[in-house]
């Protein structure tokens, strides 16, 4: 990750003016100051985990670790262990499953309701608003009364089904069986997710002049051939961070999944978050968790390179 | 697929009848948790449709038992908004306005902090804590919950910052002011908006946060309404109408901020790059 933030373009303009002042070094020490608390608390809570996380996934960690503070260091024992486990290669698996899963439904249903509420009609501000509602419960909660909805036996879901004449008899086993578990999983979290990818694209259209799109239909463009040839190509750096944030956010999930499944049934809904939770704070192998969460890491910074170059152009402009 | 022009074909009342339509679907689970949790028989049997016959039992339930973690969730939301905001706002105006050498790097930085996961954060933090003794301290979940919010209130009030005219604050310095007494006496009122928006997301991903309250605490000591729901899940899982009404009461900051915030919460979102 470090090795991203490398590039640090000096800027020179204010610097030369502050240095044609008395005492330059002094005032320059003072505009640190500002900087300085925030920097130090970014180092303590994001640059010391990333770097402890590489020491300690060659670290032998057991339960008695902090009783006597003995953590030896064991080469590469950690990270063979980790990928001889089965659990982590399902883990990968599930998380890629997930991820794409997730931000397929979520990216689709957003952009169709972003488009939805760009026609102007009465309460579509105030609908747009509330539908908010979902992604600002916390995970937790959502997942919560999401298990309730998709309980086997006194779920709504399969009553509901079955009132319809849909379900099977013993109903849809959402959750209980492991074929199914996942796929649950990922319709919760695009109901979560929805919100979000709306409020964004939703922002990104409207920055689309109109005068294009009255151009388009002067040319006797039909609504398909205009969004295909307008609406997506205009949309594309919002697409990008849409798309690029919903990945980071998705890719390391743990909430949802510990409390709609626990990662059962049989393992199947276990992903590289909570494989590295159970790891750690369940196995209290903080060295092979830290394995996991190296992974994750790796994962999440090859996609932190496509969000920097997206919002390259942000920066050019010194926003 | 539809286009976004004032060429409509459809009726605007169609589209207001559609909206609610969506509206009534994607809200579902939220109506359920409402009406689940006003039926204090629905914790055994199936859920009626409708709370015909509602009763606040269950809320009586979930307040003497998740009481305790509510107020916990409101003390460490609030102390992460005042940290965080308390780093963030000093920080993004010197980055706006201080043209400091490797700034736009520290810039890069923050931003690629929001993408470090969570979890590898809890990992190497806890051995961190438990020699520190922050392990089930309200300090040390306050400290690290403000890492949530840290990176958003940076990029967005540096965002809003940069467009306050040097000059203003160079006035008041000429007044005698020092730097950072022009900052809270000038730059902080001007940026109020930007400080409730991020001070208000702030508190939202401190409330909502599991994942610290599930590592960084081994006893019920500091207990936040998420971890308390979670473990309410797991020992009282017959229990379902009190679960709901826990649901209930954790989903209410979320609803009175968008309510009463909800000029911010817009603009927090489009503003900048959340979760």
């Amino acid at each position: 990750m470090t090795t991203i933030t490398s590039p640090a373009p000096a800027s020179g303009a204010a610097e030369a003016k502050s240095a044609a002042g008395r005492a330059p070094l002094r005032r320059g020490l003072l505009r640190w100051l500002f900087v300085a608390p925030a920097l130090a608390y970014m180092a303590l809570f994001f640059g010391y985990p990333l770097v402890r996380n590489i020491v300690m996934s060659f670290q032998h960690y057991t339960p008695k670790t902090y009783f006597t503070g003995e953590a030896p260091f064991n080469g590469l024992d950690n990270w063979r262990a980790v990928f001889a486990d089965e659990l982590f290669t399902d883990a990968l698996w599930h998380t890629a499953l997930f991820t794409a899963g997730s931000l397929l439904g979520q990216f689709t249903i957003g952009l169709a309701l972003a488009v939805f509420f760009s026609r102007r009609f009465r309460l579509s501000g105030f609908v747009r608003a509330v539908l908010l509602l979902p992604w600002l419960v916390p995970m937790v909660v959502s997942a919560v009364v999401w298990r309730r909805i998709l309980d086997q036996d006194h779920g709504m879901l399969n009553t509901a089904l079955h009132a319809a004449g849909l379900a099977p008899q013993d109903g849809v086993p959402w959750l209980s069986s492991p074929g199914v578990a996942l796929l649950s999983a990922v319709l919760v979290n695009i109901w979560i997710g929805i919100p979000f990818n709306m409020v964004i694209l939703y922002g990104g259209l409207q920055e689309i002049p109109r005068d294009l799109y009255e151009a388009a239909s002067l040319d006797g463009s039909g609504p398909w051939r205009t969004f295909r040839s307008i609406t997506l190509p205009m949309l594309r750096p919002v697409i990008t961070v849409v798309l690029v944030l919903g990945f980071m956010s998705t890719v390391k999930i743990l909430d949802l999944i510990l409390a709609l499944t626990s990662g059962g049934p049989a393992d199947s809904t276990q992903t590289l978050g909570t494989v590295t939770y159970q790891l750690s704070f369940l196995q209290l192998d903080f060295g092979q968790g830290a394995v996991v969460g190296n992974v994750l890491i790796l994962i999440s910074a090859v996609f932190a390179v496509l969000y920097l170059r997206a919002n390259r152009a942000d920066f050019g402009k010194g926003k | 697929m539809k286009r976004p022009t004032s060429l409509l074909r459809v009726r605007p009342v169609w589209n207001t009848a559609a909206a609610l339509l969506i509206l009534a679907v994607l809200l579902f689970p939220v109506y359920w948790m409402l009406n689940a949790a006003l039926q204090p028989e629905s914790s055994i049997a199936a859920t009626e449709w409708f709370p015909v016959s509602p009763s606040l039992k269950n809320f009586d339930t979930a307040i003497s038992t998740q009481g305790g973690s509510l107020l916990t969730s409101f003390v460490v939301a609030l102390g992460a908004v005042v940290v965080c905001l308390a780093l963030a706002a000093p920080a993004a105006y010197g980055l706006a306005q201080f043209g400091l050498r490797g700034g736009q790097g520290i810039v890069f930085a923050t931003l690629i902090t929001q993408m470090v996961p969570g979890i590898v954060i809890a990992n190497a933090l806890y051995s961190a804590y438990a020699q520190l003794d922050l392990v089930n301290s309200y300090l040390g979940l306050i400290l690290a919950d403000a890492s949530l919010g840290l990176p958003f209130a940076v990029v967005l009030l540096r965002a809003f910052m940069v467009s306050i005219p040097s000059e203003v604050v160079e006035a008041a310095m000429v007044d005698g002011a020092n730097r950072f007494t022009a900052f809270v006496r000038i730059v902080l009122p001007m940026s109020r908006n930007a400080m409730i928006t991020a001070g208000l997301f702030t508190f939202l991903f401190a409330w909502s946060d599991f994942m610290f309250a599930l590592t960084l605490n081994t006893t019920d000591d500091v207990k936040p309404i998420t971890l308390g729901i979670y473990q309410f899940v797991g020992a009282h899982v017959s229990d379902w109408g009190a679960v709901m009404a826990t649901a209930v009461l954790s989903a209410v900051p979320a609803a009175i901020l968008l309510v009463v915030a909800q000029k911010y919460i817009a603009a927090g979102i489009t503003g900048g790059s959340v979760k």
